[in-house]
C-alpha cells in the first residue's frame, strides 16, 4: 500500500517536472508509505511514490519501468489475482523482472489495453505513463477503495492519492473550498466523486479511468467507465427468486467469500491481521481468515468508555472462538476530541460524524504492534443489504401502497423499538414524519429521501454568500439525474444499494472511515466483501434473499451459520457509532473548539453564518446530552470539521518532512 | 386572541434552538417538519420548551402535527392550553 502522485506538462515548452516538486509530493504522503520513496522524471512527466512494502519487499520499488523502459507506473493498492494473471502472461512468453503485482499491471496493460481492467481483482489507483506515446493513464478500482485526485494548474496536470500532495506541489494551486462539494457533504454525508470539497481538485470516479494523450494538439482527455454496480431488474429479481433458493445462494456466497478472504490473507509478504467489531461481518471475515491461514493471527477491536457504543461482549465471544492474539483500544470522548484535528487532516473532507476518530486510534494500535495489513468487514451492508435504511425503505414502500393503512406504519416500530417507547409513537406524529413523500414511493431515491432532506436542512447554517451561490442547485437532483436510465427498472433494493455505494461507501466509509484512517498510520485495509466476485454474485441475488421480510443480510447469516457464534448471528445489528458533539466539550478539544467556532474564525473562513454557529455551539454547551439531537450532532461535527479543513489545508500547508529517495530515475534532457 | 408575545417567544426559541441565521425561513404557517427545521427529536425539544416556558403540560394524545407543526399552530395550541 502506498501513496502515488505526479504531474505532466500538458503543453510542450513548459519546464520539465522538477525532482524537488516530486519529492515534496511524496513527502506530503509519507504516512501512506514510510518504507521507501521514489521519483521518476522526464521532459514531460514526473511520477512520485511513497511505499508501504507488502508484496515483493526486495524488488517492488516504484516508480517501476517496463522491460523496454518505455512505460512507467506508480501504483497504490493490491491486485489480488496477480499470481494468476502473471502465470497467464508468462505462458504467452512475457518476461518479468520483479515478483510484484505492480509489474503485472504494466504487462496486462501492454497485452490487453483497457480490457485488462476487467481482469483485475483488487483495490487500486495507478498512474501509467507511456513515454513513447506520450500518454498518461489514470485508473481507480471499482468501488473506490483507493483514492486518486486530479487538478490542473498553470499548464500542468497534477494527480495524487491525497489532495495534500497536490497542494504540496505548488503553493499557487488554488485551495478554495467548493460550496457545491460542501453542500454534498452536508446533504449526502460526503462529497460525491468527481467532486471534492476543493474547487480546483476533482477525484476519479470509482470504476473509471482516464487517458491523456499529449501527442495530440491540444492534448486530449478521454474518461471512460470500465465497471459500475449493476442489479437485477424488477422482473429479473422475481425470476431469480422463483428459480433460486436461499440455501443455494448461501452456499455460493460462502464459497465466494472464502476465496475472497483467502486471497486477501495469503497474498502478502508480511503478516495480516483482522479487525473484529463484534458484528457479523468482521466476525465472518476473521473466521474465514483463520481457515485460510491455518494458524493464529492477530485481531484488533475498538472499545468505548461510553457503554452505549461498546460491543466488547461480542468481541470477546469471537476471540474465544478463534483463539486469536487479540488487542483492543478503549476510546473515550476526550480521546476523540484530542485526535479530531489529525483525523480531519487525513480525511481531507468535512465529516458529519466523529466515527472516523476511533478508527484512527485503532490503526495506530495495529501499527504499534508491527502489523501492516488488516482484513475488515467493510462493504457487507452495501453488498448484502444490511442497513436500516433498506428496511425502512421497504416498510415505507409497502405502506405507500395503502397510504391510509394504520397497520402498515406500525411495522416501523419493528425497525425502531424506541418508537414504541417514546411519545413519538403517537401515530399522528410518526405518520407525519415517516409518511412524508409516500407519493414518491416508486421513484429512485425514495428510501434516502428523508435522510437527505434532514441533511439539506443544515444548509441553513451556510453563510449567505455561500447560500446565494447554491441557490437553484440541488445536489440530490444532480445525483439522481446522473444515474443510468436502466436503474429505474431495477428492483427497489438494488436502487437503494446503488445509491448507498455511490454516496456513503465511496465518499465516506471507504475514504474518511477507511483508507484515510488506516493510511494515516501506514496500515492497509483489505475488504473481502468488496471482492469483484463477491460483489457481482451478491448483485445477482434476488432482493428477498438479502432482505427477507425485515431480516437484513439474510443470506449472509445463513452462510455464516456454524462459522460465527450463534449469539452474534442472533444479535440485532448495531450501527457503528461514536460519541459526537460531546467529544468536544471536554479537555480533549479544549485547545481548539472554542477558537475555531468563534465569530472571528467562522467569519474568516466565510463558509458558515457566525451567528448561527454561535447559537449551535452555545446549545451544545448548555444542553443536556439527551437534548442534543442527531441533527445537532451532525451540524456541530460538520461545522467543526469544515473549520479545521479550512485552517489546515486552505490557510495552512501540508507537512512535508525530509525524505530520502531510494529510487530516482531522471531522464530529463532539458533542465 | 393569543398573547402577541407568545409568538415572539416561540420564534425566538426556534431561532436559537435550531440555529437559524436567515429569519425568513420561519414562516408562520409553514410546516416545520417539511421545511427541515425540526425532525422527530426537534418536536420533542419544542414540547419541552412549551412545558418549561409556558407552564403547560402536553399530553401524549396532543403530540400531533395539528398542534405542533407550525408557528401558528403552536401559538394556537398554547392559547388553548392556557384557556383550559
Amino acid at each position: 500500500m502506498c501513496g502515488i502522485a505526479g504531474l505532466i506538462a500538458l503543453a510542450p515548452g513548459l519546464a520539465p517536472p522538477a525532482p524537488e516538486t516530486l519529492t515534496r509530493m511524496a513527502a506530503a504522503m509519507h504516512h501512506r508509505g514510510p518504507d521507501e520513496f521514489g521519483i521518476y522524471c522526464d521532459d514531460r512527466a514526473g511520477l512520485s511514490h511513497a511505499r508501504l512494502s507488502i508484496i515483493d519487499l526486495a524488488s517492488g520499488q516504484q516508480p517501476l519501468a517496463s522491460l523496454d523502459d518505455d512505460v512507467l507506473i506508480v501504483f497504490n493498492g493490491e491486485i489480488f489475482n496477480y499470481v494468476e494473471l502473471r502465470d497467464e502472461l508468462s505462458a504467452e512468453g512475457r518476461r518479468f523482472r520483479t515478483k510484484s503485482d505492480t509489474e503485472v499491471i504494466i504487462a496486462a496493460w501492454e497485452r490487453w489495453g483497457e480490457g485488462c481492467l476487467e481482469r483485475l481483482n483488487g483495490q487500486w489507483a495507478f498512474a501509467l505513463w507511456d513515454k513513447r506515446r506520450a500518454r498518461l493513464v489514470l485508473c481507480r478500482d471499482r468501488l473506490g477503495v483507493r483514492p486518486l485526485h486530479v487538478a490542473e494548474h498553470g499548464g500542468y496536470l497534477y494527480f495524487a492519492s491525497e489532495v495534500k500532495a497536490i497542494f504540496a506541489a505548488d503553493r499557487a494551486i488554488p485551495r478554495e473550498l467548493d460550496p457545491h462539494g460542501l453542500d454534498q457533504a452536508f446533504t449526502l454525508w460526503a462529497p460525491v466523486a468527481p467532486r471534492t470539497p476543493f474547487a480546483a481538485v476533482r477525484e476519479l470516479v470509482p470504476g473509471t479511468f482516464e487517458i491523456h494523450e499529449l501527442a495530440s494538439s491540444p492534448p486530449s482527455r478521454r474518461v471512460a467507465s470500465y465497471w459500475s454496480p449493476t442489479f437485477l431488474s424488477a422482473a429479473g429479481d422475481t425470476l431469480a427468486a422463483a428459480e433460486g433458493s436461499v440455501q443455494r445462494s448461501a452456499e455460493a456466497t460462502l464459497a465466494a467469500l472464502q476465496e475472497a478472504t483467502r486471497l486477501r490473507m495469503v497474498r502478502a509478504d508480511v503478516p495480516v491481521g483482522s479487525y473484529l467489531s463484534g458484528g457479523l461481518d468482521s466476525s465472518l471475515v476473521a473466521a474465514l481468515g483463520l481457515r485460510a491461514k491455518g494458524e493464529r493471527f492477530k485481531t484488533f477491536s475498538l472499545r468505548f468508555a461510553d457503554a452505549e457504543f461498546d460491543e466488547t461482549e461480542f468481541q470477546d465471544a469471537m476471540v474465544k472462538m478463534l483463539e486469536t492474539e487479540h488487542q483492543s483500544v478503549v476510546v473515550s470522548r476526550d480521546d476523540i476530541g484530542r485526535v479530531f484535528p489529525e483525523v480531519v487532516y487525513h480525511a481531507e473532507r468535512p465529516l458529519m460524524r466523529t466515527a472516523p476518530a476511533p478508527l484512527f486510534l485503532l490503526s495506530k494500535l495495529v501499527r504499534d504492534v508491527g502489523i501492516k495489513v488488516v482484513l475488515t468487514g467493510e462493504g457487507a451492508d452495501e453488498v448484502f443489504g444490511g442497513y436500516d435504511l433498506f428496511r425502512e425503505g421497504k416498510v415505507r414502500r409497502f405502506w405507500a401502497k395503502q397510504p391510509k393503512s394504520t397497520c402498515r406504519p406500525r411495522l416501523l416500530e419493528r425497525l425502531y423499538p424506541y418508537l414504541a417507547r417514546s411519545p413519538v409513537d403517537k401515530r399522528a406524529l410518526a405518520t407525519s414524519f415517516f409518511g412524508r413523500g409516500l407519493d414518491r414511493a416508486t421513484q429512485v431515491g425514495f428510501a434516502h429521501d428523508m435522510r437527505w432532506r434532514n441533511g439539506a436542512a443544515l444548509r441553513r447554517l451556510f453563510h449567505k454568500d455561500v447560500a446565494a451561490e447554491l441557490a437553484g442547485s440541488d445536489v440530490v437532483r444532480e445525483l439522481l439525474d446522473d444515474l443510468p436510465a436502466e436503474v429505474r427498472s431495477w428492483a427497489p433494493l438494488g436502487q437503494d444499494q446503488l445509491l448507498e455505494m455511490k454516496t456513503l461507501l465511496g465518499g465516506y466509509l471507504l475514504s474518511s472511515q477507511g483508507d484515510r484512517m488506516l493510511m494515516a498510520n501506514s496500515v492497509e485495509g483489505r475488504f473481502p466483501f468488496l471482492d469483484k466476485q463477491v460483489v457481482e454474485l451478491a448483485s445477482r441475488l434476488p432482493a428477498r434473499h438479502k432482505l427477507r421480510g425485515l431480516d437484513e443480510k439474510h443470506v449472509l447469516k445463513q452462510a455464516a451459520r456454524g462459522i460465527v457464534p450463534a449469539s452474534i448471528l442472533a444479535r440485532k445489528k448495531q450501527p457503528y457509532r461514536a460519541p459526537d458533539a460531546l467529544s468536544f466539550l471536554g479537555a480533549g478539544a479544549a485547545g481548539y473548539a472554542d477558537e475555531l467556532l468563534s465569530q472571528a474564525s467562522v467569519s474568516r473562513a466565510g463558509v458558515f453564518d457566525p451567528g448561527a454557529v454561535g447559537k449551535l455551539w452555545a446549545k451544545c454547551k448548555t444542553s443536556q446530552a439527551e437534548a442534543f439531537s442527531n441533527a445537532d450532532n451532525m451540524a456541530l461535527v460538520g461545522v467543526l470539521s469544515t473549520q479545521l479543513l479550512y485552517t489546515q489545508l486552505v490557510l495552512g500547508s501540508p507537512a512535508c518532512p525530509d525524505v530520502r529517495l531510494t529510487t530516482h530515475i531522471d531522464r530529463r534532457t532539458q533542465r | 386572541m393569543s398573547d402577541p408575545s407568545t409568538k415572539q417567544r416561540i420564534r425566538a426559541f426556534l431561532e436559537t434552538n435550531f440555529y437559524i441565521a436567515d429569519k425568513s425561513l420561519l414562516v408562520d404557517d409553514a410546516s416545520l417538519l417539511d421545511r427541515g427545521i425540526v425532525d422527530s427529536t426537534g418536536i420533542l425539544e419544542i414540547v419541552a420548551f412549551l412545558e418549561s416556558d409556558f407552564g403547560i403540560k402536553v399530553e401524549d394524545h396532543e403530540l400531533v402535527p395539528d398542534n405542533l407543526d407550525s408557528i401558528d399552530r403552536l401559538v394556537a395550541f398554547v392559547a388553548t392550553k392556557r384557556a383550559t
